[in-house]
């Protein structure tokens, strides 16, 4: 199948305004969406499922994030482990005050609190700018890990700072948090969670919300002058960004790790989720899942790839040289593009389009 | 030199013009602007009328855009007041300017660079999109059926200006005559009474030129839209404009049709420098 548009004829605006309007996006997205729902939970084994699949989902939800918020509204955020940190024990209070609420209703409200506190620290955002807001978000992250650290409520009271996620069923027996919860399950409930933000995302930054985000970081003076309030957007860009990383934190403590203590979402989180939009591409829905992919993946990947070589006796060798090559990997991607691997993907559609024609 | 200017468009329209122009929109009155020590407007009071091409003009440093930057709001007058369709404001903000239809391009063009053209106009419909962001998310309700309308809106802009074949370029790819073009359609979209054009033909070459002239007498006669523009070119100004303000240090020299502004001697003296005869 070739990439082109000639001989599609948009003829409304609902047809030219739709969410995919080339036909070939539709079928990609539809094969994605096929293989994410049919052809892994068929194929992959029990490890796949849980260890590299679940946190890939995760981070990419945790990305896109962040990206709606660095991406689109151009407010630099290094509090991302922060927000995730919220969000999961937002959850984990939440489902064990009220163990009758549904664990989609505890998701919901744990992103909705993500949203208040991302609100409370994105209020600096509209006197500061750039790396200086980079170093506030940080303030951010420092006070929220302490806070889940040293306050023993946010805990329960547990002695050693640890949140175990008490199970939950999404409907009947089909337990998707706490210890038996089937991988499937867990992996069916992550995706459809993941896929439906994404959608959700996706649709905000094409419509009115996220033009205003995107002239906020373009050209904020002319943003102004249109009529756009550079307070409430960019607010509202910290909320729904916090509100997608504080799902994202949720989904970590409760689908994926099944207990966690703050500290597992520290500075190291925030940046690699930074790292994942930057890699992946600044301003691209798409780009975030692909940079979660470089990031999450391409480790594993290298680490098979390196002991089925015969390295297998040198573990620390191996995990040596897999640090080297990821960081080989990632100037070398940001030197060929700096816009990231969605750019590449952009290209190569460009180029497909145009194909065999290029001129 | 005369019957060029009797046989040029654009005289011909300032004189079929005339009779449309209406009451006073907005009245500048005595308007002080100071940063720190530097006198940026001193007691400038001038008015634009309903329908009308209203020139500022002036040498470099004279305070025009900073005027520009008064009536929308970015600046804050020390003295003075703005007296928009009779109502006297103490203060004018930005969205507030916005939301009563003052529009409004830059001289160092200032697109939202990472959107495409049509993005860019459609960021000009914001004001009149009501869905919330949840509508928005699911793509439901009022969200879509604003999106199709205020497509469509922008459609006839587009139309109108001629960039049909750079609709999903992204504007930062254009050359600068399209992006000061783009820039225009994306102040028409908010449908402006008030339109402030700061030097819309600032290093364009003649051809790029006279399309904008032909756009900007085209706006204010199709949809009678008031115009204030700043401009270098005396020659446009001067065929296109129904008066003309002259500043000069912050202070508003002379004030009239374009022949009273080119007769005034201290304009001559001050800002044109020849002798005219």
């Amino acid at each position: 199948m070739i990439y082109r548009e000639t001989g599609q004829f948009r003829t409304s605006y609902a047809a030219d305004q739709a969410i995919f309007p080339i036909r070939q996006d539709r079928i990609g997205i539809a094969v994605i969406l096929l293989i994410a729902f049919v052809v892994i939970p068929a194929t992959a084994s029990q490890y796949w499922l849980e260890t590299i699949m679940l946190p890939f989902l995760i981070y990419g939800l945790a990305a896109v994030g962040l990206n709606l918020l660095t991406g689109y509204a151009g407010q630099l955020s290094l509090g991302t482990g922060g927000f995730m940190a919220t969000g999961a024990f937002a959850a984990y209070k939440l489902a064990t005050a009220f163990p009758e609420l549904h664990i989609v209703v505890v998701l919901l409200l744990a992103g909705l609190i993500t949203a208040g506190v991302g609100i409370l620290f994105g209020l600096p955002s509209l006197r500061i700018k750039g790396f200086y807001l980079a170093v506030a978000t940080l303030a951010a992250q420092f006070f929220l890990l302490w806070l889940y650290n040293r306050v023993p409520w946010f805990t329960n009271y547990s002695a050693s700072g640890v949140i175990s996620a008490p199970p939950r069923a999404i409907f009947g027996e089909v337990y998707v948090t706490g210890f038996e919860a089937k991988p499937l399950a867990k992996y069916f409930f992550v995706l459809s969670a993941v896929a439906l933000l994404a959608l959700l995302a996706k649709n905000m930054v094409r419509l009115k919300i996220g033009r205003a985000w995107m002239a906020i970081r373009d050209m904020d003076i002319a943003a102004e002058i249109i009529g756009i309030r550079p307070l409430t957007t960019k607010l509202s860009a910290f909320a729904i960004s916090s509100f997608y990383c504080g799902i994202a934190g949720a989904l970590w403590a409760f689908a994926y790790t099944g207990s966690v203590e703050a500290l597992a979402f520290d500075i190291n989180v925030s940046f690699r989720v930074l790292f994942m939009i930057i890699i992946g591409g600044l301003g691209s829905i798409l780009g975030s899942f692909l940079g979660a992919g470089f990031i999450v993946l391409l480790p594993i990947f290298l680490n098979n790839a390196l002991l089925s070589l015969g390295l297998a006796e040198a573990v620390a060798l191996a995990s040596h040289i897999e640090f080297m090559i990821m960081g080989a990997l990632i100037i070398f991607f940001l030197i060929v593009e700096p816009h990231g691997l969605n750019r590449l993907w952009q290209i190569g559609k460009e180029k497909l389009r145009r194909w065999p024609f290029p001129y | 030199m005369n019957e060029v200017l009797a046989t040029s468009p654009g005289t011909q329209t300032a004189v079929a013009r005339k009779r449309d122009i209406g009451e006073v929109l907005l009245q500048v009155d005595n308007i002080s602007l100071r940063f720190g020590g530097v006198q940026a407007l001193a007691q400038v009071s001038f008015d634009i009328r309903k329908g009308e091409i209203r020139a500022i003009i002036g040498p470099n440093g004279a305070g025009k855009s900073s005027m520009l930057n008064v009536i929308n709001g970015f600046y804050q007058p020390q003295e003075g007041s703005l007296i928009w369709k009779g109502r006297r404001l103490r203060k004018m903000r930005p969205h507030f300017a916005a939301k009563e239809g003052i529009a409004r391009t830059f001289q160092n063009i200032a697109l939202f660079k990472g959107m495409s053209t049509l993005d860019n106009i459609m960021t000009g419909r914001i004001l009149k999109m009501r869905a919330s962001f949840l509508e928005q998310a699911f793509y439901l309700g009022r969200a879509r059926r604003e999106e199709l309308e205020n497509r469509a809106f922008v459609e006839r802009i587009i139309d109108f200006l001629e960039i049909q074949h750079i609709r999903h370029v992204p504007v930062g790819k254009l050359p600068y005559g399209l992006q000061k073009r783009v820039e225009l359609a994306r102040a028409l979209a908010m449908e402006p009474e008030l339109l402030l054009l700061d030097e819309p033909m600032a290093g364009m070459n003649l051809e790029e030129k006279e399309d904008m002239v032909r756009f900007i007498l085209d706006v204010n006669e199709e949809y009678g839209t008031t115009i204030a523009l700043i401009e270098h070119d005396m020659s446009v100004v001067m065929d296109i404009s129904d008066r003309v303000v002259v500043l000069d240090y912050g202070r508003v020299l002379a004030d009239g049709t374009p022949d009273e502004v080119r007769n005034d001697p201290a304009v001559i003296e001050a800002y044109l420098g020849v002798q005219h005869d």
